[in-house]
C-alpha cells in the first residue's frame, strides 16, 4: 500500500443549502463509504471527483495523477479521468443492447487488456447470460450489475458508486449486495460508495467518511468510525459496531463457528464457512450487556473482556452508550444510566461484555 | 374530363418534391446543432435566439417573404453579396426559394429536436463522459441516437411544411413554371384561370398527402411515445 496511490480530495463548493468543504486523503484500495443524510453533499463530492462538476477551488489527485488543481490551473475533463462511475438510477444506454453497452467504454479506453478486464467483470458480476438481451428485459438489479461491469471494462483506477442500490426494491438490493461484496474482495482499486443505508454501510465499508451539510464529521476505518460513541454514525436500534474476524474453529456438533478477532473471539451460527475465511460481524449496542465478573452460569456464552473507553449520552435520557475497548476492536453497549451508577462503571473500568446476539454479514 | 395531371402539374410536383427534399436535408444539418445549443445553453442569448427561430411560426409568410425579397434583391445585403460572388440575384430562382423555405420551416425542424434533447436530460451525456467519450463523440454516439424520434419528426414536419408553403414562395419565387412554380402556387394559378378541374386534382392530392403525413406521425407517436411538438 504505497502512499503514492492515495486519492486526495480537497474542495470547496458553494451550494444553495450547504457549502461543501472537505479535505480527505483516502486509502488506495477497499470501499470507502460516504455516509450521511440526503443533502449532505455526498453526490456533489462524487461529481466533483469525476469532473462532472467543477468546484471553485479544488485539488483532486489520484497517486501522481493530478485531475484538478486550481492553484495551477489544471482541470481534466471527465473523459480524461481514469475512473468508472455508477449512477443511482439505471444509466444503460437504451439505444444499445447489453453487449453494446458493455463495449461502449471498452472501445474508448485506450488501455491494453481492456477486453480481459471486461471478461473478468462479466464473470465477477455474473452477467454472461444477459449479453444479447435488450435493456428493457433486464431487472433493476441486472441493469445495475451491467452498469458496474461497463464501468470496470475501462480499467478504471477509481470506481465511484452513487447509491447504486437506492432505486432497487429490498429483494433486488439483496440480490446485488453479494456481487458488490465480491468486488471488494477481488478488485485492487479504491471505490467511493455513497449510501445512506446502514446495512450497506455495515456490509461493504472498509473505510467511512461521514458527511453532514457539506462537512466531514468523521473519517477513518469502518471499525473505528462505527464504534465511536460521542456521535454515533448510526443511531437508534441499528446502532452497533463492526468486527472483522476470521473463522478459526467449527463445531459440527452444535452447528457453531468460532470467529476470532483482535481482542477476542465469538461463537456464531455456522453457515458452512471454511476455516480461515474472513468474516464481518455486526454487534448491535442493544444486544450487549455488561458485568463486572465473568458469569459462568449465563445462557449468553459470548463474553469479551475489555475496559470502558468512553461513555456517552444516548438518544433517550435514561440510557447511555458505553464503548468497550478490547484489543484493537471495540464494542458498544447500550445500558441504562441507573445500571452504570449501580455497578459504578466509569471510564477505565474493566468489564465483561456479554453479547446476546451477533450477525454474520458476509 | 381531360387527363388528370398535365405536363405543368407534373413539373410543379417534381419541383415541389425537389424543394422539400433539399430543404429537409439542409434543415436537419442546420437545426441539429442549433437545437442542441438551445437545449443545453444557459447563455443569455438562449431566449432571443429561441424567439428568433420560432418567429416564422407566427409571422405572416408575406412579411417574411417581403423581407427576404428585399434582402435578396439587387440592392439588398444578401443580393450584394451574391452578386459580388458572381452568383447573380437569387430572388425568383430555385436557390432563392430554397433559402426562403429553410428559414420558413426552421421552427418545424428545431422544436422537435430541441424537445427530444431536453427530454433526454443531462445524464446520458454524463454517462458517456465517464466512459471516456469526448463531447463530440458522445453527441454522435449517444445524444443523436437517443433523439432519433425527434429527428424523424423534424424531417417529416420540415418536408411536409415545405410542400405546403405558399406565401413565401409566391413572394420570393414568383410563379415561374419549371423554376419556382410549386404545387401550391400552381393551384393558385389554376383557380385564377378558373381551371377548377386541375385545381381539384392537385388540391385533393395535397389533402391526401398532408393527411397521410399526420397519420404517420401520430402512429409513430403511439409507437415510441416520444416527444413531438
Amino acid at each position: 500500500m504505497s502512499a503514492a496511490d492515495r486519492l486526495s480530495i480537497r474542495l470547496k463548493l458553494a451550494r444553495k443549502d450547504f457549502a461543501l468543504d472537505v479535505d480527505l486523503v483516502l486509502p488506495p484500495h477497499g470501499i470507502t463509504v460516504l455516509f450521511g443524510p440526503s443533502g449532505s453533499g455526498k453526490t456533489s463530492l462524487l461529481r466533483c471527483v469525476a469532473g462532472l462538476e467543477r468546484p471553485a477551488q479544488g485539488l483532486i489527485r489520484l497517486g501522481h495523477e493530478v485531475w484538478q488543481d486550481d492553484s495551477k490551473g489544471i482541470f481534466r475533463p471527465p473523459w480524461k479521468r481514469n475512473l468508472g462511475y455508477v449512477f443511482q438510477e439505471s444509466s444503460l444506454f437504451d439505444h444499445l443492447d447489453v453487449q453494446q453497452n458493455l463495449a461502449y467504454g471498452l472501445q474508448r479506453s485506450a488501455t491494453p487488456g481492456s477486453a480481459d478486464a471486461l471478461a473478468r467483470a462479466i464473470a465477477l458480476l455474473g452477467i454472461g447470460h444477459l449479453m444479447h438481451r435488450k435493456n428493457a428485459h433486464l431487472s433493476g438489479g441486472e441493469r445495475q450489475r451491467v452498469a458496474i461491469a461497463r464501468a470496470l471494462a475501462t480499467q478504471p483506477r477509481l470506481l465511484l458508486l452513487d447509491e447504486p442500490l437506492a432505486a432497487l426494491d429490498l429483494a433486488r438490493r439483496h440480490e446485488v449486495l453479494p456481487w458488490l461484496e465480491a468486488l471488494r474482495g477481488e478488485l485492487r482499486l479504491p471505490m467511493l460508495y455513497i449510501t445512506h443505508s446502514s446495512e450497506e454501510l455495515m456490509r461493504l465499508a472498509d473505510h467511512v467518511v461521514v458527511l453532514d451539510t457539506g462537512l466531514v464529521k468523521a473519517c477513518g476505518s469502518a471499525q473505528e468510525v462505527l464504534s465511536s460513541v460521542p456521535s454515533p454514525v448510526i443511531v437508534g436500534d441499528e446502532a452497533g459496531v463492526l468486527l472483522l474476524g476470521t473463522v478459526v474453529e467449527r463445531d459440527a456438533c452444535w452447528h457453531l463457528a468460532k470467529v476470532a478477532f483482535d481482542g477476542g473471539a465469538m461463537w456464531v451460527r455456522d453457515s458452512a464457512m471454511p476455516l480461515g475465511q474472513a468474516v464481518r460481524l455486526r454487534v448491535l449496542a442493544r444486544d450487549v450487556s455488561l458485568t463486572l465478573q465473568e458469569t459462568q452460569d449465563s445462557s449468553i456464552q459470548n463474553r469479551i473482556h475489555g475496559c470502558i473507553e468512553s461513555i456517552a449520552e444516548d438518544s433517550h435520557p435514561s440510557q447511555a452508550l458505553v464503548r468497550i475497548r478490547c484489543g484493537t476492536s471495540a464494542l458498544v453497549a447500550r445500558v441504562t444510566k441507573r445500571a452504570l451508577s449501580a455497578l459504578n462503571l466509569t471510564q477505565g473500568a474493566a468489564v465483561w461484555a456479554q453479547i446476546k446476539s451477533v450477525a454474520v454479514i458476509g | 374530363m381531360e387527363f388528370a395531371l398535365t405536363r405543368d402539374a407534373l413539373d410543379a410536383i417534381a419541383l415541389t418534391l425537389a424543394l422539400a427534399s433539399a430543404t429537409t436535408c439542409i434543415l436537419l444539418v442546420l437545426a441539429t446543432p442549433l437545437a442542441w445549443w438551445l437545449s443545453q445553453t444557459q447563455s443569455q442569448w438562449r431566449a432571443p435566439v429561441g424567439a428568433l427561430v420560432t418567429l416564422p411560426l407566427v409571422l405572416p409568410p408575406s412579411v417574411l417573404g417581403f423581407y427576404l425579397l428585399v434582402a435578396m434583391g439587387p440592392h439588398g445585403p444578401l443580393g450584394q453579396v451574391t452578386q459580388a460572388l458572381g452568383w447573380g440575384v437569387l430572388s425568383f430562382t430555385f436557390t432563392g426559394l430554397l433559402i426562403g423555405s429553410v428559414i420558413f420551416s426552421l421552427p418545424f425542424a428545431v422544436q422537435p429536436l430541441q424537445h427530444a434533447f431536453e427530454a433526454m436530460g443531462a445524464r446520458p451525456m454524463e454517462v458517456a463522459f465517464t466512459l471516456r467519450a469526448a463531447p463530440l463523440d458522445a453527441f454522435f454516439s449517444v445524444a443523436l441516437p437517443l433523439a432519433r424520434p425527434g429527428l424523424v419528426t423534424a424531417a417529416i414536419l420540415s418536408f411536409s411544411h415545405t410542400v405546403g408553403e405558399f406565401g413565401v414562395v409566391l413572394m420570393i419565387g414568383g410563379n415561374i413554371p419549371g423554376s419556382t412554380r410549386v404545387v401550391s402556387t400552381q393551384i393558385y394559378g389554376h383557380v385564377e384561370a378558373m381551371e377548377y378541374a386541375q385545381a381539384h386534382w392537385l388540391a385533393g392530392g395535397m389533402l391526401v398527402f398532408s393527411f397521410g403525413v399526420l397519420l404517420a406521425l401520430s402512429l409513430m407517436r403511439q409507437r415510441s411515445a416520444r416527444v413531438l411538438p
